[in-house]
């Protein structure tokens, strides 16, 4: 049958989210040009309008659910999950970006652009339904996001951090690159679905390709989500990168390489799970390891927040080591409170770290509760969070990668996991005792009062991890339903 | 309306109003939280008069669902044990709101909002049904005191919150896996549900899951009650926390260990805690003994009353691993005991300190003098911690006594030689306090008693009387649970163990002690 080449309006309808985002960030670039007069409010307000429109057409997508472009994409309840996931990672770095643009005298549309461009990646990565098209969306996600750490270039730290990123960046994307091509070599084709037949079909090819293609192509998501061995990048990159990047980095690439993780090793690799689950194993248990312990020794807040994301990148490896729907629904769960805890953090690092990021050290946070009982409070709220303290998102993501790996007999996993999580609580109160046990120093001091976008930027992510520990069961429904369209 | 709801709510919803009363008006937060608090206490009175007798189960029962999957079910009851815990929480809370009127200048606001937090998560586990909404509450619980003792205490504070909260933590991470281990088994989190299930033998350990579990849920009660070795964080977190801190640590959270052995271990695992009893006990008796030796060298009264609470927690965990009716009961009772008498213990010490400001015991010596009604109050109280009798803690050391006597007469021997040190510190504490030639400084700056201090006494010593002299208002509604508890532990300990070979026969002569009773 003649294949059409103009796509139809379903098809064009499921990627919608990613036409406003290109079409958005293309116009912000031309529009900083043309205009004379420099409004930066405007910028950050057009692309707060972009994000909330592509959230709506995500959400519009699910309705015409089904695969688009000839299997290419497929926007299910996963993808759906991902994208909304994503453009509020988005959107919750817009807002505390007015006033920490302001203050490093940085406002142009460059980086509304590229973060809208970087966005638009993610989206595609998570909806993609085969290599190549995952491949687009990283990359697309990568380049703007090396760009993004790169943003105040006038600043050392922020070019060492950016170099870095990029270097070790496009050193795992080729070997994600090579991963891809040993499979489409090997079972010849780079359809997820159809790989999973050929793997599970009779003409299944040697057993030594396809566990190399997963090694490399483990090596490149990784990278990305920055899991052990393939962490050491990331505390450099998110110390030098402006505060509200590192929190998009920490959050949204994060999540969508791992929508791609669970997708092609559920999806495509599924056939040969016992095969790489070792692999993701060792990955998960170092993870929680270096980037628990490597915490508890950091002075500096922001490479206090790499480590401990390093260790979340390990328990969602947990719940991908369980092999199962449930762990696949437990690891959407986690991302999505995680999302909101760390890149709540992040927001109030951005806030405190004041003109030229000076305040950055765990000291600089005394008495913080004193000064700023607002700020504080809402940083305690992620904080309790990202211990696992119950009533909080962080707590209910745990317990439910847990128990998914307890229900696939991963015994020591769970109880070493649980226990580093236990050192974990060392650091995080560090910063707790700071706040609330010491006298203010000059950050807590000169701080002034949030401002209204700031305060958005801190009070949705709290409620959201509030919400997600109470209520856990909406999110966790559709999680669950969407981990099961997988295949 | 359900009491036992109620009495969860108004803490909680104190909290969050204490929150919103502005930070320029302590006087607002304090008395709202007295207020609040009253009511609460109130409340909870209705729960002893509305409490059933003869029924060993669950009363007052509340279950409506919280989360659909995996089930988890906002499920609250109590029983004969929970229900004096509850009410000793929801006492101890006014007074501590009293106590702490003068002693908090510094952040009121917060004070008084963590310190019915506190009280929310306290009630909380005691009413828990559901293994995951105690896990809740036994974490919820921890928070305020982590925020109580780092910045309302002593000098030391941040040491000592920052190692209650990890020792803590580690202990509760092993529960948590040991409570995921079993939903995954049994499917369900709901604990009476499990209880039925291990009866009607549709859920079975193996022997070596059920050891491995029950070691789970032991560390974490373990540190909280605490038993020796594990003990190293009270004395610290005792010391620092100031005192509505301390008097809610040692009172009530202590207790949630000892509540949580007796009321998830032994019904739980009923072989495994038989077959680890003899090593509990030896754990326990060098606790009573360690405990207080190192109290009687403390030159820092705190730190002597936190030890003399390792000592008392010690005869709490005896009565508990004696596995007899009598052990059973004595060990509550000394629980609530160990609550009034401790807590008005350090009540007295935080009096002291808003006086003298030190708590070296060096820097006291004829209090008597200026102070008589204070020294009255520290020797009635002092008297009740040593066990004389009419006073409320001769009634549990008794019992505890005679319960592990019967099961091994030895253990019963060791642990009298606890009741007898306990006398030696306390009373040398009194001498060298109270006694002695008053100086210039103690007597122009310790005034007797005011007002607000009688209000916080008298309870207390009320209390102390009462249940010395009257444990019949108290001990039934206790015996017929513990009872209840006894039976689950014996009865079904051949059918619910597949591999009864070794595991069973270690139930050496205190089971059978405890059968010919």
């Amino acid at each position: 049958m003649p294949v059409s080449l103009m796509p139809n309006t379903a098809d064009i309808l499921r990627l919608l989210p990613e036409i406003i985002l290109t079409v958005m960030g293309t116009f912000l670039m031309v529009l900083d040009a043309l205009l004379q007069r420099r409004n930066s409010k405007a910028f950050g307000n057009l692309s707060l309008l972009t994000l909330v429109a592509a959230l709506a057409a995500s959400v519009y997508a699910y309705t015409l659910a089904g695969p688009a472009f000839g299997g290419m994409l497929v926007v299910d309840g996963f993808a759906t999950f991902f994208r909304v996931l994503v453009i509020i990672t988005g959107i919750l770095t817009v807002l505390p970006s007015y006033g920490f643009l302001a203050r490093q005298n940085a406002e142009t549309s460059e980086f509304h652009t590229l973060l809208l461009f970087s966005i638009a990646g993610q989206c595609l990565m998570v909806a993609a339904n085969e290599l190549i098209m995952v491949f687009i969306g990283l990359e697309i996600s990568s380049i703007a996001s090396y760009v993004l750490a790169g943003y105040l270039r006038d600043d050392k730290r922020a070019n060492e951090s950016s170099l870095k990123y990029f270097l070790l960046g496009s050193f795992a994307t080729a070997f994600f690159l090579y991963g891809v091509a040993l499979i489409y070599g090997s079972t010849g084709t780079i359809s997820l679905t159809a790989i999973r037949g050929v793997l599970s079909g009779p003409s299944a090819p040697s057993p030594v390709f396809i566990g190399v293609a997963a090694a490399l192509i483990s090596v490149g998501l990784g990278f990305k989500v920055s899991a052990a061995p393939f962490q050491i990048w990331a505390p450099d990159v998110y110390q030098g990168a402006p505060s509200p990047v590192a929190a998009f980095l920490s959050a949204g690439p994060k999540a969508a390489a791992f929508a791609v993780f669970l997708r092609i090793f559920m999806t495509a690799l599924g056939p040969v799970g016992g095969g790489w689950e070792p692999l993701v194993w060792m990955s998960a248990m170092a993870s929680m390891v270096i980037g628990n312990f490597a915490a508890l020794l950091q002075q500096n807040v922001k490479r206090m927040l790499a480590y401990s994301s390093i260790a979340h990148a390990g328990y969602v490896l947990v719940a991908l080591t369980a092999r199962s729907s449930i762990g696949t629904a437990a690891a959407m769960f986690y991302l999505a409170a995680y999302t909101f805890m760390n890149v709540g953090a992040f927001a109030v690092v951005s806030y405190l770290s004041g003109k030229g990021e000076r305040y950055q050290n765990i000291e600089d946070f005394a008495g913080l509760g004193q000064k700023q009982p607002f700020t504080a409070a809402m940083l305690s709220i992620f904080l309790l969070s990202l211990i696992g303290v119950p009533l909080t998102g962080g707590f209910f993501g745990k317990f439910y990668i847990f128990k998914a790996a307890l229900e696939s007999h991963l015994v020591w996993l769970t109880v070493l996991g649980l226990l580093t999580t236990a050192a974990a609580a060392y650091y995080y109160l560090r910063l707790l005792v700071m706040m609330y046990m010491h006298e203010p120093g000059d950050a807590a001091n000169y701080a002034e009062a949030p401002s209204l976008s700031m305060r958005f930027a801190l009070v949705l992510p709290a409620i959201a991890t509030l919400f997600l520990g109470i209520f856990p069961t909406w999110v966790l429904d559709f999680a669950g339903k969407s981990s099961t369209l997988l295949k | 309306m359900n009491p036992l709801l109620l009495v969860l709510a108004l803490p909680l919803a104190g909290f969050l109003i204490a929150l919103l009363i502005p930070r320029s008006s302590p006087q607002g937060s304090r008395i709202w939280a007295l207020v609040l608090s009253l009511a609460t206490f109130v409340v909870s009175l209705a729960l002893p008069v509305l409490f059933q007798r003869g029924i060993a189960g669950e009363q007052f029962l509340l279950d409506v669902p919280w989360i659909r999957s995996p089930e988890i079910r906002f499920h609250i009851a109590i029983d004969g044990l929970s229900l004096w815990l509850v009410v000793l929480s929801t006492f101890l809370t006014p007074l501590c709101v009293l106590i702490s009127w003068r002693a908090v200048q510094n952040r009121a606001k917060e004070f008084y909002a963590f310190l019915l937090l506190l009280e929310f998560g306290l009630v909380g586990v005691f009413m828990a049904q559901d293994l995951f909404l105690f896990y809740v509450f036994w974490e919820v619980s921890l928070v305020p005191m982590y925020f109580l003792v780092g910045i309302w205490g002593h000098e030391r504070r941040i040491y000592a919150a920052v190692k209650f909260f990890l020792y803590t933590m580690a202990g509760s991470v092993l529960m948590l896996t040991a409570i995921i281990y079993i939903y995954n088994r049994a499917g369900t989190f709901s604990y009476p549900e499990l209880l039925d299930m291990l009866v009607g033998g549709k859920l079975m350990f193996s022997g070596k899951e059920q050891l491995l579990l029950f070691l789970a849920f032991f560390v974490a009660f373990a540190i909280k009650v605490p038993i020796f070795p594990l003990h190293t964080w009270l004395p610290d977190a005792h010391v620092e926390a100031p005192t509505a801190g301390s008097v809610m640590l040692a009172s009530v959270m202590l207790k949630m260990g000892a509540y949580g052995i007796l009321h998830f271990c032994l019904p739980l695992f009923p072989t495994a805690s038989r077959a680890c009893a003899p090593w509990i006990v030896t754990l326990a008796i060098i606790g009573i003994i360690y405990g207080a030796l190192v109290a009687m060298v403390q030159p820092n009264m705190k730190k002597l009353v936190a030890y003399s609470s390792v000592s008392h927690l010690g005869f709490v965990v005896l009565g508990i691993f004696s596995f007899t009716q009598l052990g059973f009961d004595g060990a509550v009772y000394q629980m609530l005991n160990h609550g009034i008498s401790t807590g008005a213990l350090f009540v007295l010490v935080g009096i002291l300190y808003e006086r003298r400001h030190s708590l070296e015991i060096a820097d006291y010596g004829g209090v008597a003098t200026a102070a008589p009604w204070l020294s009255t109050a520290f020797l009635i109280t002092t008297l009740a911690s040593i066990g004389l009798p009419l006073l409320n803690n001769f009634v549990g050391e008794f019992l505890v006594l005679q319960g592990a006597a019967l099961a091994n007469y030895k253990w019963a021997i060791y642990a009298a030689i606890g009741v007898i040190l306990s006398a030696c510190y306390m009373l040398w504490l009194y001498q060298r306090v109270f006694f002695g030639e008053v100086t210039e400084e103690i007597r122009s700056h310790l005034p007797d008693l005011h007002p607000r201090e009688w209000a916080v006494i008298v309870p207390l010593v009320v209390m102390m009387v009462w249940m010395g002299v009257y444990p019949q208002s108290f001990l039934p509604k206790v015996g017929q649970t513990t009872a209840h508890i006894l039976e689950q532990t014996q009865v079904n300990v051949p059918f619910r163990v597949q591999v009864p070979s070794q595991v069973g026969q270690i139930q050496t002569p205190h089971a059978e002690a405890a059968n010919a009773r």
